[in-house]
């Protein structure tokens, strides 16, 4: 009987779920790596038991964790365990922390500033990293979406990290601007049809995709609108909150924007709107139903009053067919007095069938659905802030 | 030896316990005794300081013998009694937030 396992990041350490297919019963292990912010776990399509962490800390700084047994233990990279500290030439490891943007001429334009808050110039510095994404076909190569904004990629199975700088460097990176919460690469998406197709999304810079493995980007934000960009055909600037495709349909993109929820059936070339009769455009997730590309949800959010559900009541909402027309999800989810958020990488989708729903909120607990979303039941209730959700389908 | 006191969640990292002893190359300054920490507990670079330009994160502070030795320059030696081993050097997260 197939499994689940869903890796939780919060503000103060990782947990990490597993159940059998019935999604009834859950084991809880951790908190790994307690005190610190996790903004991710992702274990590899390819070796479930291989998963990589961001692990974080304003104080210390970014640190990348593995682990090749499915999250009992874990190592850095840079220094697997049981292997000296130290290469034979007495030079230490510990690379696999270090996020260097390139600034190397051969590699293009080398970019040393982007826009800030107050219109003027501001230097590119690394704060965290918000995403990892393994790629789909190699357990030792996986992208990395960092703030400041840029995407990393390594080779090595997070032993070293380079910048593919493309992205930076294609023509507009001096122009983006951070979010409220930072000017991060949040989003990272893996065509399944085509390794040389990639698409991130930046907040707030907008969505770019590239069609030759990385090496160049473009934008691919037509359709989307913002009241806080005069310009109507404006290329970037758009604070994107979370774009998600299908696997089968690698062309047809969801979007949750910062006021918007869009669809595009062209890869990104434009968008149109599908908010319906949402309650609220606004919302951090969005995520397709692994057996139905139809079928898609989002979580609204009240935009500036508070940032927590409308009229203090937690509602999935779904879409049968690809928006537009959405069907709020209450079962078992608090329907008063409740004032959390769910944060942009905080929900995920089991591939069983029925399909398995999983988000995580500000208020700490993790909510999973058994039957594609029409009931809820919450696994946990009382971890720190959740910052991101995902989830394994296991043998 | 050099005693240098680090945080917890650094002590984690390097699985050692508060306190560990080094022995850096020439003389006793900030920066050989950083150099020393870091040649021995790797995993422990980019945490303290930059990884390419060796500026203290922001975050971090360094005491010994009750002063504030954060914003002194890397290459001012440490005093005599963190030199001997009778005091330690301490490195500390600031208190910012809950």
């Amino acid at each position: 009987m197939s499994k689940v396992r869903v890796l939780v990041g919060t503000r103060k350490g990782a947990f990490i779920l597993t159940s059998d297919g019935k999604r009834t019963k859950w084991d809880i292990s951790g908190p790994h790596f307690a005190g610190w912010e996790i903004y991710h776990v992702k274990g590899s399509p390819v070796d479930p038991n291989r998963l990589y962490v961001s692990q974080t800390s304003s104080w210390f700084g970014q640190i990348i964790q593995r682990s090749d047994d499915g999250g009992k233990t874990w190592y850095q990279p840079g220094t697997p365990p049981g292997e000296p500290t130290t290469t034979p030439d007495g030079m230490p490891k510990g690379e696999s922390n270090k996020f260097v943007y390139d600034t190397s001429s051969p590699s293009g334009k080398p970019l040393t500033t982007h826009q800030w808050y107050d219109g003027t110039q501001h230097p590119w510095e690394f704060k965290r990293v918000w995403h990892v994404e393994p790629s789909l076909n190699d357990p030792d190569t996986v992208y990395a979406g960092v703030e400041d904004a840029a995407l990393f990629r390594t080779t090595d199975g997070g032993k070293t990290w380079k910048e593919l700088s493309g992205l930076r460097g294609h023509g507009t990176g001096s122009q983006w601007t951070p979010g409220a919460g930072g000017m991060c690469l949040h989003t990272i998406l893996l065509d399944p049809a085509d390794e040389n197709r990639i698409f991130v999304a930046i907040s707030a810079a907008g969505t770019f995709r590239t069609d030759d493995g990385g090496k160049t980007w473009k934008p691919i934000n037509r359709g989307l609108k913002s009241p806080y960009i005069p310009d109507p055909n404006a290329e970037i600037g758009f604070c994107v909150h979370r774009i998600a495709l299908h696997r089968s349909r690698p062309n047809v993109l969801f979007m949750q924007l910062h006021g918007g929820v869009l669809r595009s059936d062209n890869a990104g070339d434009s968008w149109q709107e599908i908010h319906g009769n949402l309650p609220s455009d606004f919302g951090f997730p969005i995520d397709v139903n692994a057996n139905e590309p139809n079928t898609v949800y989002v979580i609204p959010i009240n935009p500036d009053l508070g940032r927590y559900p409308p009229e203090g009541k937690l509602r999935v909402y779904r879409s049968r067919i690809g928006g537009k027309e959405w069907e709020p999800l209450t079962r078992g989810l608090p329907q008063k007095d409740c004032y959390v958020n769910i944060l942009r990488d905080a929900m995920a989708v089991d591939a069983l069938d029925p399909c398995g729903i999983y988000f995580g909120t500000t208020g700490g607990q993790v909510y999973a659905s058994a039957d594609g979303g029409d009931s809820w039941n919450a696994v946990m209730r009382d971890l720190p802030a959740v910052l991101s959700v995902e989830v394994q389908t296991l043998p | 030896m050099i005693r240098v006191a680090i945080p917890s969640q650094l002590q984690n990292l390097a699985r050692v316990g508060s306190e560990v002893k080094l022995k850096p190359k020439g003389k006793v300054t900030l920066a050989s005794v950083l150099d020393a920490l870091e040649a021995q507990y790797p995993m422990l670079r980019g945490t303290i300081r930059d990884h390419e330009t060796k500026k203290r994160r922001p975050l971090i502070r360094f005491f010994a013998c009750g002063e504030d030795l954060s914003h002194e320059p890397p290459e001012t030696p440490l005093p005599d009694a963190v030199v001997s081993g009778t005091e330690p050097l301490l490195i500390i997260g600031a208190i910012a937030g809950g």
